[in-house]
């Protein structure tokens, strides 16, 4: 019994943060139909950012404290914010109209742009740095159950975020133009509607959530590392296709399912060489039998 | 108020509208009929800024509008009604309609705007609260008419609102348009198949063929043309 509500949540905890960064591919999908494969690297960017940030506000906040840790993360997700719109503008942009292929790769290409640019040694190196600690850390014991307050942290940060996101897709006017754009961008045009307004707010909004899912996975890591977003990321991607790409929800529920299966499957012992193989064949079976995935609709448009 | 000379279109090599020119005067109702593939469809698209005009000048409201983002075209008052309605079919009624309204910022005027919207289209009141998905083709059409409406245009420019709807909501959706041209004084370019109906509710008319203007003339005129009786009106 024990074991079970330490895997839930171990679980819970690594689940959230594939969920921050599923939002982001999910998004992106809703409104330009690919996957920007360079998502997972503004996850490495926003720890970075927090690596650089941390130090330099020092001076005027104490770190670790709340404060400080608001800060740091607010700064970082604003950074990515505008790294995420400047990368759709000078990569994405100009292929707008062209094939999604062509788009598919040209992520790829920013992807792998970024990554072998921060690993040179004038940029970030491909050493793994020490991740400033942000918040004081406490070890909750519960009878044998240990909880790291870290772990609680990332589900609220979590929780908090996802009420957020979902407050501004639906109640708000820039979210009812996501929406509108994410059906047809046409039709969202003639209402007036600035597209490439819309697609640059999409942007910023999942990079900013993809900095705080950064900092939060940096937190429970060993360091951090240039290519420290590329095993989230896959995840997360993943995540999203089984929520059902495009959906917000969706994406929510396959991070959090994903990260419950790598961790109950991991947790059993003989098993756990075979952890990701064992939740990928889960995975697989899932799609095979929703392919639109757990949360996807096919569309109810009629004509 | 929408003046048009010479208007080019072409998709990739194939020229879709060979400068076509025409004049929609304030407070009119001028008719586009023709075939499928006159280029009727694509005339609207070029106007409100769907695709880019290889050649020639759209003059709305005395200002050059040509290859004007789209955005930019509504926010002057000229609104575009695409052909298959477009509703998002992922938002509500209530939902869309405030799309309609995206550019204005006047709170009070939105909300007594949507309750005209239901006093004209008693229907979608019923489903406020419904994705637009599930409404029937009628209730689309008169969805995207509504939400057209919301944005306050001058000009508003149907394409074909009587494709794939019932024919006791034909007459109804056309009784409409007459209404909106007649008591709220908005000009507008209607595109039609059907000729019959088109020519009967306008003041103007142009017969499209293969991206020309083959014939035009006051609607009542075409309406006696024995070319068009024969090609278009089914006599």
């Amino acid at each position: 019994m024990e074991w079970f509500f330490q895997q839930l949540i171990n679980g819970l905890a690594l689940g959230s943060i594939y969920a921050l960064i599923a939002l982001g591919y999910t998004m992106v999908y809703g409104v330009l139909r690919f996957i920007n494969f360079a998502h997972s690297d503004v996850l490495m960017l926003g720890a970075y950012a927090a690596f650089f940030i941390a130090p330099a506000i020092q001076p005027l906040v104490p770190l670790p404290s709340l404060t400080g840790a608001l800060l740091v993360t607010l700064f970082s997700a604003l950074i990515c914010a505008g790294i995420g719109i400047l990368i759709e503008f000078l990569a994405y942009r100009p292929l707008r109209t062209r094939p999604k292929l062509t788009v598919l790769i040209t992520a790829i290409g920013v992807s792998l742009f970024i990554e072998f640019t921060c690993q040179h040694k004038a940029v970030f190196g491909a050493d793994t740095k020490p991740f400033p600690t942000l918040l004081p850390s406490t070890d909750f014991h519960l009878g044998s159950l240990l909880v790291s307050s870290n772990d609680l942290v990332v589900m609220f940060v979590t929780v908090l975020l996802l009420v957020g996101l979902w407050f501004v897709v639906q109640k708000t006017k820039v979210g009812t133009a996501m929406r509108a754009v994410s059906f047809n961008q046409q039709a969202a045009a003639l209402m007036g509607v600035n597209i490439n307004r819309i697609i640059s707010f999409t942007f910023g909004l999942g990079s900013a959530l993809a900095a705080v899912a950064g900092i939060l996975y940096a937190m429970k890591a060993p360091g951090i590392e240039p290519l420290m977003g590329v095993q989230p990321g896959i995840r997360a991607f993943i995540a999203a296709v089984l929520g059902g790409i495009g959906n917000l929800p969706g994406a929510a529920l396959g991070g959090l399912l994903l990260g419950l299966l790598e961790t109950f499957v991991g947790g059993i012992s003989g098993l756990s060489s075979y952890r990701d193989g064992i939740a990928f064949a889960i995975l697989i079976l899932i799609l095979l039998f929703k392919p639109a995935g757990l949360l996807g609709k096919s569309s109810v448009e009629k004509v | 108020m929408l003046e048009i000379e010479n208007l080019e279109v072409a998709y990739g090599s194939i020229k879709a509208l060979h400068g076509i020119s025409l004049k929609v005067p304030e407070k009119s109702i001028v008719t586009l009929i023709g075939a499928n593939g006159a280029g009727k469809s694509t005339m609207l698209r070029a106007i409100s800024g769907l695709v880019k005009a290889r050649g020639g000048v759209v003059r709305y409201a005395g200002e050059d509008i040509t290859n004007m983002p789209a955005h930019s075209i509504v926010a002057r008052g000229l609104c575009h009604v695409p052909e298959g309605r477009m509703v998002f079919a992922n938002l509500t009624v209530e939902e869309n309609l405030r799309m309609g309204a995206y550019l204005r910022k006047d709170k009070a005027g939105i909300a007594a705007d949507i309750d005209y919207a239901f006093t004209v289209f008693p229907r979608l009141k019923e489903r406020i609260s419904q994705l637009s998905g599930t409404l029937s083709g009628g209730e689309q059409q008169m969805l995207a008419i509504a939400r057209a409406l919301m944005s306050k245009p001058r000009c508003l420019m149907l394409d074909e609102p009587s494709l794939g709807i019932a024919p006791i909501l034909v007459r109804s959706i056309f009784q409409q348009i007459v209404a909106i041209n007649k008591e709220r004084g908005i000009t507008i370019l209607l595109v039609e198949q059907n000729a019959n109906l088109a020519l009967r509710v306008s003041h103007y008319g142009y017969v499209l063929e293969t991206g020309r203007v083959l014939l035009e003339g006051s609607s009542a005129s075409l309406r006696e043309n024995p070319q068009v009786r024969e090609a278009y009106l089914g006599d």
